[in-house]
């Protein structure tokens, strides 16, 4: 049997009321009141694609074996680097070694579905397992119906051949240059064409076309389909287009617009995730992915997917929330206004790539050390071990801590330091285990922070070099509880 | 067994400049002011100066590296002069390298001078700087204050003391220095406040209120020292001798390794141990009759006292608002303002207390003069609580 075998989801904490959004802006567009409902999901200044995906990826992790991945595709719109490829900065923060297949797939709202068919096309049994991992920080206009809409997410699929939870039954796809929306290579924003016109022309030909081929072709019913996830910013479509495809209401995968919004390229696979988790075994699945065409792929869920349920998983992503009525400092975290930063803030970080190559374990891997002589764990590794009973000289074998729960020793609240978000949180952490080390700390609330609080890490950006057009990635502490 | 630097070097002269906010004053104008008080009150000639310690902390916003900038603002006669930097030590490191230089007989008069120039960077604080092109990469942006907060949470948690308490404990090291400043006409800043200012003042790093910080300070501060032969052979009766100097730095144990819980500065206990020893002191709460401890911030104060034997450990709370460390308590803590009021030009610090030392035991600190004072120990810590660099110097009447 093959199919996908694991699956894991992230959403960042934050959600901004939707209502906030439409009180700053609907002097220009009254229409926007109407969308006013609900909470969209909301990147921390420091969350990108990248540290997304990494999160999603690991949660999928908690039902694979990392020795098993043999290839990691990365899906996204937004990916931070145009030209160095992100796959791997996330599986160096997983830690997947360096004899794996990485790439990244993009440019099209569907490119985490024709990712997963490439992956299930190429893969089979006794091919070893992939993981594809889709997600999208998604920027729009001020004021725009895009930004009231979209969110953002990442989720991660296993496809394999071990502990297969969903087998896979066949993809179709149907390829037409419909442009709905692009956005050029000097743009960072996109350019939309009217919802009706994408609905009629778009959306209701497109996904039916490729959905009866593959109908057809698998000799499987449309009426026995249990879950049929099409993401869609537009509330009515999937409806509209199971209707048409005599797929029943009740199999239509709920885009979750009220809780989080559309997270693009990511969405089909978040909603995928969201679909698994409800799925009884023998449940049919339809998988469509919606860009220029539409990818449609099929699965059964086996009897074992009562049982490989991830850590977190979608629900407990999105149950993991932080109610946000701040617009301005969404804008803010997405560069959508030039802010003051004080001078404290003007300070250059250039980054040095020789220096970071050289550090990449620690900085990405978060990978301390082990002394062979006295068992030590220390973080960074030094050339002598820090115990000053032993002291050994290149005695440290190489010791990932990014999984280690820690405890907080020492910390503060720093108002006085440059922080996007500030106060700047930042203290001693202390890991089970052994190995201590002075670190930011993230997505902290006020009062959530105290001498032995539990912590646990997550890859964050670190830093901004604006004047290079380079972003810098370490590990940070967060509450545990949160 | 060495012998230690007791009593092998005396101060010949000292000079300070004003500190603050000297936003007409230049580098080279801080140097100089500090210099001639110094010279006259040595009594010597420019030439007679044969070896020179030049201390700066943050090059990047100041006068530049190298030793330069001291030998070119004084013209001094292309005697050797080296430049130290240590952070917030520097201006104690300048000043041991002088002693040094005379005690080992290299040379018989010697100059140690510290300056820094803070007030050009168009900001409040210290300047935010590199850490270096690794460290940068992945330190936190920890700023002075918030390096030094986090004493606070440590203390708390080893010690059970709730956040009010010892806030205003922290009110009281504050107020009381602001009290001894305004009596100081060099202090940066000469206002009394009271406690509950203190402790209502925004936080800049939880708990680390406005009134927790020290100034930061344009200024400079300078000393000549010789052997006490020579200084008597010049003339200068109530000679005031080194007693130790003492230098500790951590080695990432605290940082990276120890059970170390963040309530105390392990440095500072080692290289008070190891002062104490050289200066032969035996019972420091007795012997020592004044103090000027690093007091970047007031939580700083308040556990170094611990870590100087001057409060049981767990005590320090009680003992500062018990008014031990007042001018008119047990051992009076910073008669000159301290880093708080008479100001923290980094480089120029260390030198700074020796300073107050020598006008305490020469009876010349006007206003806040102590009387029978003897012994001092002055402490500077540069860096952060976890990973440091601490200096101890116990400066005393040569008796």
């Amino acid at each position: 049997m093959f199919g996908i075998t694991a699956y894991g989801a992230y959403i960042p904490r934050n959600r901004l009321s939707r209502a906030a959004i439409a009180d700053a802006n609907d002097w220009f567009d009254a229409s926007l009141r109407g969308l006013a409902k609900g909470e969209r999901s909301v990147c921390n200044w420091d969350e990108d694609t990248i540290t997304m995906a990494v999160e999603a990826a690991q949660d999928c992790m908690s039902l694979l074996d990392a020795n098993s991945v043999g290839a990691l595709y990365l899906a996204s719109t937004t990916l931070p680097f145009l030209d160095r490829q992100n796959s791997v900065v996330v599986s160096q923060a997983l830690n997947l070694g360096d004899h794996l297949r990485t790439m990244d797939v993009s440019a099209s709202q569907r490119a985490a579905t024709s990712a997963l068919i490439a992956m299930l096309e190429a893969g089979g049994p006794g091919k070893g397992s992939a993981m594809l991992v889709a997600s999208e920080h998604r920027r729009s206009k001020c004021g725009s119906r895009a930004e009231m809409l979209w969110g953002d997410g990442a989720a991660a699929l296993g496809v394999g051949s071990e502990g297969v939870i969903a087998e896979y039954m066949g993809c179709e796809t149907y390829v037409t240059d419909f442009v709905d929306h692009y956005r050029g290579e000097d743009s960072t924003l996109d350019y939309e064409w009217e919802e009706r016109w994408i609905r009629d022309e778009g959306y209701l030909k497109s996904v039916p076309l490729a959905a009866t081929r593959l109908l057809e072709k698998t000799g499987l019913k449309a009426v026995d389909i249990a879950h049929f996830v099409l993401a869609s910013d537009q509330a009515k479509t999937p409806s509209a287009v199971a209707k048409a495809l005599d797929v029943t209401a009740e199999a239509v995968v709920d885009n979750r617009i009220a809780s989080m919004g559309v997270s693009g390229a990511a969405h089909p696979i978040l909603m995928l995730t969201a679909a698994l988790e409800a799925a009884k075994p023998g449940d049919l699945i339809m998988l469509a992915g919606f860009g220029q065409g539409t990818d449609v792929v099929l699965f059964r869920a086996t009897e074992q997917i009562n049982e490989r349920r991830p850590k977190t998983g979608f629900a407990g992503a999105l149950a993991r929330r932080r109610p946000d009525e701040n617009y301005n400092r969404f804008l803010s975290f997405n560069n959508l206004v030039e802010r003051e930063t004080g001078k404290r803030g003007e300070l250059d970080k250039q980054s040095y790539l020789a220096a970071m190559y050289r550090k990449k374990d620690l900085l990405t891997g978060f990978i301390g050390g082990k002394c062979r002589e006295c068992s030590t764990i220390q973080i960074p590794k030094e050339n002598y071990c820090v115990n000053p009973d032993c002291g050994a000289l290149h005695s440290q074998d190489d010791h990932p801590m990014s999984a280690l729960p820690g405890r907080v020793k020492t910390w503060t609240a720093d108002r006085l330091t440059f922080d996007w978000n500030p106060p700047a949180y930042f203290g001693l952490v202390e890991f089970d285990g052994g190995g201590r080390m002075m670190m930011d700390f993230t997505e902290v609330e006020a009062g959530s922070i105290e001498t032995g609080v539990a912590v646990s890490l997550h890859f964050r950006i670190r830093q901004f070099d604006n004047q290079r057009g380079f972003r810098k990635y370490f590990w940070k502490a967060t509450p545990s509880g949160l | 067994m060495a012998s230690g630097i007791k009593d092998k070097v005396v101060i010949l002269g000292m000079g300070c400049s004003k500190f603050g906010e000297r936003w007409d004053a230049s580098p080279a104008d801080l140097m100089v002011e500090a210099f001639e008080e110094c010279l006259a009150d040595a009594g010597i000639e420019k030439k007679d100066i044969e070896m020179g310690w030049f201390g700066a902390g943050i090059d990047a916003y100041n006068v530049g590296s190298s030793a330069l900038p001291l030998s070119l603002a004084l013209r001094l006669s292309n005697i050797p002069v080296t430049k130290v930097e240590n952070m917030c030590a520097t201006g104690t490191e300048a000043f041991r390298g002088a002693v040094y230089a005379v005690a080992s007989g290299a040379c018989d008069i010697a100059l140690a001078l510290g300056v820094e120039k803070l007030k050009d960077v168009g900001y409040g604080g210290l300047p935010q700087r590199t850490r270096g092109v690794e460290n940068d990469m992945f330190w936190p942006n920890l700023s002075a204050p918030g390096a030094f907060a986090q004493l606070a949470s440590g203390y708390r948690a080893k010690h059970g003391i709730d956040k009010t308490e010892l806030k205003r404990a922290m009110a009281h090291v504050s107020m009381k220095s602001h009290a001894n400043g305004a009596k100081n006409p060099k202090a940066h800043l000469r206002r009394e406040i009271t406690e509950e200012q203190a402790i209502n003042a925004p936080y800049i790093a939880e708990p680390i209120g406005l009134y927790d910080c020290c100034g930061v300070s344009d200024g400079s501060a300078c000393a000549i020292v010789t052997t006490p032969e020579i200084a008597r052979r010049l003339g200068k009766t109530d000679l005031v001798s080194v007693k130790a100097l003492q230098l500790a730095v951590s080695n990432g144990d605290e940082a990276s390794f120890s059970d170390w819980d963040g309530s105390y500065i392990k440095t500072t206990r080692i290289a008070a141990q190891r002062a104490y020893n050289e200066a032969g002191i035996k019972k420091p709460r007795e012997e020592i009759s004044m103090t000027e401890v690093h007091d970047c911030f007031s939580i700083t104060e308040l556990v170094t006292m611990e870590d100087l034997q001057l409060s049981d450990e767990g005590k320090a709370v009680h003992d500062v608002l018990n008014g031990d460390f007042d001018a008119g308590g047990r051992i009076p803590c910073q008669i000159d303002g301290g880093l708080k009021c008479f100001g923290h030009p980094i480089g120029a610090s260390g030198l700074r207390m020796i300073y107050e030392n020598y006008l305490q035991f020469q009876g010349r600190a006007g206003d806040r003069q102590l009387s029978n004072a003897r012994l001092a120990l002055n402490h500077n810590l540069g860096g952060f609580p976890h990973q440091n660099i601490c200096s101890i110097s116990i400066i005393g009447r040569y008796e």
